[in-house]
Formats: C-alpha cells, sequence, structure tokens
C-alpha cells in the first residue's frame, strides 16, 4: 500500500470520528426523543462506513460482514425505537 | 519519487470525498434548526457517501486481479432498501408526536391538480 493511500485513509477516518463526535453532541444535547434517533441512526451508518474503509485498510473481505450486521441491526434498532416513539410498545 | 498505480488514486480521492460528504451531513446534523429539516442531513451519509465508499472498495478489491469484486453491492443494496424505510417511520413519529403535544406542525402538501 503506497504512502499516499495510507494517508487518505487515516484522513478519512478522522473526518469520519469527527463526524461520529457531531452526531454524538446531538444525541446528547437532542431536544425531542426523535432527533436522539435520528442521532443513532446516523452514528450507525457512519460506523458502517468506518468498517467498508477499514477492510480497505487491513485489504481484508472480512469486514464486509460486519457491516452488512451493522447496516440489518441499525436499521432494525431504528424502526422498533420509531415504533415505540408512535406507541409507546414496540410489538403489539 | 514515483507516482502510486492508478487504483490507489482513485481510492484514496474517493475516500476524501466521502470523508467530506459524512462530515456536512454531521455539520447539518449539528445546526440545522428543526426536527424535519435535520432529517435531511444524515440522508447524505446513507446515500452519496455509501456509494462512494462502494465504488472505492470496488476499485481497491478488483485491482487485485482477481476479478470483479461486487460483493460491496450487497450493503448499498440493503442500504437503499431500508433507508427510506426509517426515515417515513421516524417522520411518522415525529408528527404524531408533535400533533398530541401541540406544537407547531410544517405546513401539509398540497397536491399539485388544485
Amino acid at each position: 500500500m503506497s504512502p499516499l493511500l495510507s494517508l487518505a485513509i487515516t484522513l478519512t477516518l478522522v473526518l469520519y470520528v469527527a463526524a461520529m463526535g457531531l452526531g454524538l453532541v446531538r444525541l446528547l444535547r437532542g431536544p425531542s426523543a426523535q432527533d436522539r434517533v435520528l442521532a443513532v441512526d446516523f452514528l450507525y451508518v457512519v460506523g458502517m462506513l468506518m468498517m467498508l474503509v477499514l477492510a480497505i485498510r487491513h485489504d481484508s473481505a472480512m469486514y464486509f460482514e460486519g457491516a452488512l450486521l451493522m447496516v440489518l441491526f441499525g436499521f432494525v434498532g431504528t424502526v422498533a425505537l420509531a415504533k415505540f416513539l408512535l406507541r409507546g410498545e414496540v410489538i403489539e | 519519487m514515483s507516482w502510486p498505480p492508478l487504483p490507489e488514486i482513485v481510492v484514496a480521492l474517493l475516500l476524501l470525498a466521502s470523508g467530506g460528504v459524512v462530515l456536512i451531513a454531521a455539520l447539518g446534523l449539528v445546526r440545522l434548526p428543526d426536527f424535519f429539516l435535520r432529517m435531511h442531513a444524515p440522508a447524505l451519509a446513507s446515500t452519496l457517501a455509501a456509494w462512494i465508499v462502494t465504488f472505492a472498495s470496488l476499485v481497491h478489491f478488483s485491482a487485485r486481479g482477481e476479478g470483479l469484486a461486487l460483493h460491496v453491492w450487497l450493503i448499498i443494496i440493503v442500504l437503499s432498501i431500508t433507508a427510506p424505510v426509517t426515515t417515513i417511520v421516524l417522520a411518522r413519529a415525529a408528527l404524531f408526536r408533535r400533533r398530541r403535544a401541540g406544537d407547531a406542525l410544517p405546513p401539509p402538501l398540497r397536491s399539485s391538480g388544485q
């Protein structure tokens, strides 16, 4: 791996961490519950992107399963939380 | 000093672009004033940034000479099915909660035929 790609991957991960920090600000400060759910969903997506970048960094295909699981669990978790906000219970 | 091979330059540029897009999405999530405005910002991360990173890893894993690495598309397919469902369910929940709390709602949509 060339130094250019290595530097670019490091910079990208730094940008992702900055974005996750901003998402964490919204998660902790968010005035309403739906703001916090939105921030959690955003953190899931950025974490999934981070897994894909790490797959390039370590040249391994094993990270794709993790990224796929993060997409699925993020979807299920966000829909369950939104359903809870809508009805007060998840399964009725 | 020699230039690195072309696929690595492409992958590096795509990754930096995705980092910028994700940072813009996070800034929108923090700075926009209202919840229904804030809902727009994370869509940037789950569509544009995810596509860019997918193309980057497609280029990177296909440039190793083992044929096309198309399994990354699976993530894009799953994400493009789940992201709209998440957005709609969350928007309905937010509308319901605001209506019940008696807060100000966004104006209703008008059909274009009227």
